[in-house]
């Protein structure tokens, strides 16, 4: 398996009283609340933070596009993994992703995502989310019921703009271009691998699965709650006579590693506390526009986990809710490896990503959680599902690291 | 009562299904409904068809009406409604519109002299004004609804029109029903309700009324003025104490303004 570190880069400085005041912490929350002084100072602790993370050996290092919020500061992750191409040289870089739906014409991504792939040696994943209704319908004002047709679209553009050698039209409903050509092309053949993270909706399931794609469940509730709809996936799978290689799934778990249980708690619950209550404070609309899930979806019950589960969460919960629900693996190195070893074999997680640097949580806390993670928790995980190759992965990073010279 | 009829009329062979109620005798008159949905024959529906042959259909995408995927844009939709009206034999009906029927119906108007004879629009969509925007009714949950449609939220028609049931599963039904009007009706508004009427509204020859409630919180009156401005020889019509549906909470008022002015 993988282990690769997450970071959503949050705004830590929001006002204590910031729920009772505003509706929501995205769409339309007042950027006067933003300071540009500790902005800047945030993204040098969090491009550093990435950095580390690779050379404490992580598989790879996530970033990910989000708009008008406090929740997650990278409106380009591009910029975020550009300067990653440059400054870290073991990790994959996981762009997690571009919403392919908001670039018109999307060709910019196959573009941006091509120096990527060239600039850091092929070590490139592309994410395409169809993102959250926040970020695509209300920030980017996207029409709701356009919004998977157009992300199909713009994904069926950019993997043909990657495996072309020669120019070609392409007539869309939504792009219409004469001449697609990219230049550069990425360095990845036939093309970077390509994660689709969801929410659990039951379209995307069959959409990655006609594609060969892995599905990444991004959820901040944790596995135990996670674990009915990743088995409706692994379900999926199986149903369509597809093999069940564990790296075809990835997820998202929030995690707090400290010396021992106590002391996790201490460390970590004041920030976890910030991100359950701040971060995630979402007027319910917002989460959900009429038309963003289809009615298909909507029938069979499954929910974007940002809506009502996340104001609940917010308004209700402690540390001790969040850790027994296993919103967020917590505890000693070996509490945690434990945890987490029983919940990537129930979920059979191929693809683990690591959310360490959690809701307010300073630098050195951070480094701590990060640290400690790398090196009590990471090394006795690494070999689990390792009977399996890994196709979705940067294949010049899945090579032995010490493979002999022949000749 | 009068008499009417529930029906679904296929256009486009097949392509598209609609929904609609028809009945009455008179001039015919087609009446075009707002985000708020289709609610099959209507009180004021039926006060009106003393006087007219009512047609009211679902647009395309709501209640039983399909066919929604057939249409990319407005022009797609204007055209649409063009052929329904064709083939309805209503060619030169007169048209209610209420709220995003209602530029529906300013579109139709624009579109083609003599296709809407005459034309009432109700708390119409279709403009958009810096200083005083519409409220953005796709991101209200159902008790800011309640609130935020009425003059009254107590009234009896409030109590008894486009209510959430307490069940919960009518509700889940109710909600997802909900969420499919608004999406349906979302393909051709969203994020803003202005698709270039004023382009074109200089085109519009069929005598028109403009209808509001004087609190109308979701297209404030306002933009009855911008349409009178935009509209040669627009009327206007303001109901005191009325909120943004007029024809449900002060139906023997809206019928009086409409069915006169239609009747001329």
């Amino acid at each position: 398996m993988k282990i690769s570190y997450f970071h959503l880069m949050p705004y830590q400085d929001l006002p204590r009283d910031f729920e009772t005041k505003y509706r929501s912490a995205w769409v339309d929350l007042p950027n006067e609340h933003f300071d540009p002084e500790k902005g800047g100072q945030y993204y040098r602790d969090y491009i550093a933070q990435l950095q580390h993370a690779d050379s404490l050996g992580f598989d790879g290092i996530c970033v990910n596009e989000h708009h008008c919020n406090a929740y997650g500061l990278m409106p380009s992750p591009n910029l975020m993994a550009s300067i990653l191409t440059q400054t870290t040289s073991n990790a994959a870089l996981i762009v997690l992703g571009n919403s392919l739906a908001l670039y018109q014409p999307p060709l910019r991504v196959a573009e941006e995502m091509a120096m990527l792939d060239i600039m850091s040696g092929g070590r490139l994943v592309a994410g395409f989310p169809v993102g959250t209704s926040m970020d695509t319908t209300f920030s980017y004002g996207q029409v709701p019921l356009q919004l998977r047709e157009r992300h199909s679209e713009a994904h069926d553009l950019i993997m043909k703009s990657w495996s072309e050698r020669k120019p070609f039209a392409f007539n869309g409903k939504y792009t219409k271009l004469r001449y697609v050509n990219i230049w550069p092309r990425p360095l990845q053949q036939p093309h970077p691998p390509v994660w689709i993270p969801g929410s659990g909706s039951l379209e995307t399931w069959d959409w990655v699965l006609n594609r060969n794609y892995v599905y990444c469940y991004l959820s901040y509730f944790g596995y135990q709650r996670a674990e009915k709809v990743v088995q409706g996936y692994w379900n999926t799978v199986a149903e369509r006579g597809i093999d069940d290689n564990p790296h075809r799934f990835g997820f998202l778990q929030l995690v707090c590693v400290s010396e021992t249980d106590e002391q996790a708690e201490r460390d970590y619950a004041e920030h976890v506390k910030y991100f359950y209550q701040k971060m995630l404070w979402i007027y319910p609309p917002f989460a959900e526009a009429p038309g963003y899930r289809s009615i298909y979806s909507m029938r069979k019950s499954v929910r974007a986990q940002t809506g009502k589960e996340a104001a609940k969460a917010a308004l209700e919960m402690g540390w001790k809710d969040y850790v027994e629900k296993g919103h967020v693996i917590a505890g000693s190195p070996s509490t945690v490896r434990e945890q987490l070893t029983d919940a990537v074999k129930r979920l059979r997680i191929g693809h683990l990503m690591c959310l360490l640097h959690i809701g307010s949580m300073p630098d050195e806390i951070a480094r701590k959680n990060t640290e400690l993670f790398a090196k009590e928790v990471m090394p006795g995980m690494k070999g689990i599902f390792s009977e399996y190759e890994d196709p979705w992965w940067p294949q010049a990073l899945n090579k032995p690291a010490a493979a002999p010279v022949v000749g | 009562m009068a008499d009417f009829r529930e029906s679904i009329f296929s256009l486009r062979k097949g392509k598209f299904d609609i929904q609609m109620v028809d009945g009455g005798s008179g001039p015919d008159l087609l009446y075009l409904h707002g985000e708020h949905g289709f609610s099959g024959w209507a009180p004021f529906l039926d006060s009106l068809a003393e006087t007219f042959h009512v047609y009211a259909p679902a647009h395309p995408g709501v209640a039983e009406s399909v066919g929604l995927e057939e249409l990319d844009d407005l022009w797609d939709l204007v055209l649409f409604y063009e052929e329904l009206m064709t083939a309805l034999g209503i060619e030169g009906a007169a048209v209610i519109g209420h709220s995003y029927g209602g530029m529906v119906a300013a579109e139709l108007a624009a579109h083609r002299k003599g296709l809407v004879s005459q034309m009432a629009l109700v708390s119409s969509l279709g403009l958009w004004l810096d200083e005083s925007p519409t409220l953005d009714f796709f991101t209200l949950t159902p008790s800011e609804e309640a609130r935020a449609f009425w003059f009254d939220p107590e009234c009896q028609a409030a109590k008894s029109t486009f209510v959430m049931p307490d069940d919960p599963e009518a509700r889940q039904e109710a909600m997802i029903e909900r969420a499919k009007t608004l999406s349906s009706i979302g393909k051709f508004i969203w994020p803003i309700p202005d698709r270039g009427l004023p382009k074109r509204a200089h085109r519009i020859e069929a005598p028109t009324l403009l209808v509001w409630g004087d609190s109308d919180a979701v297209v404030p009156p306002e933009y009855a003025e911008a349409f009178r401005t935009l509209i040669p020889g627009a009327e206007l019509d303001i109901i005191d104490n009325c909120g943004h549906l007029p024809q449900y909470e002060r139906p023997e008022r809206f019928v009086i303004s409409v069915g006169s002015f239609l009747s001329r």
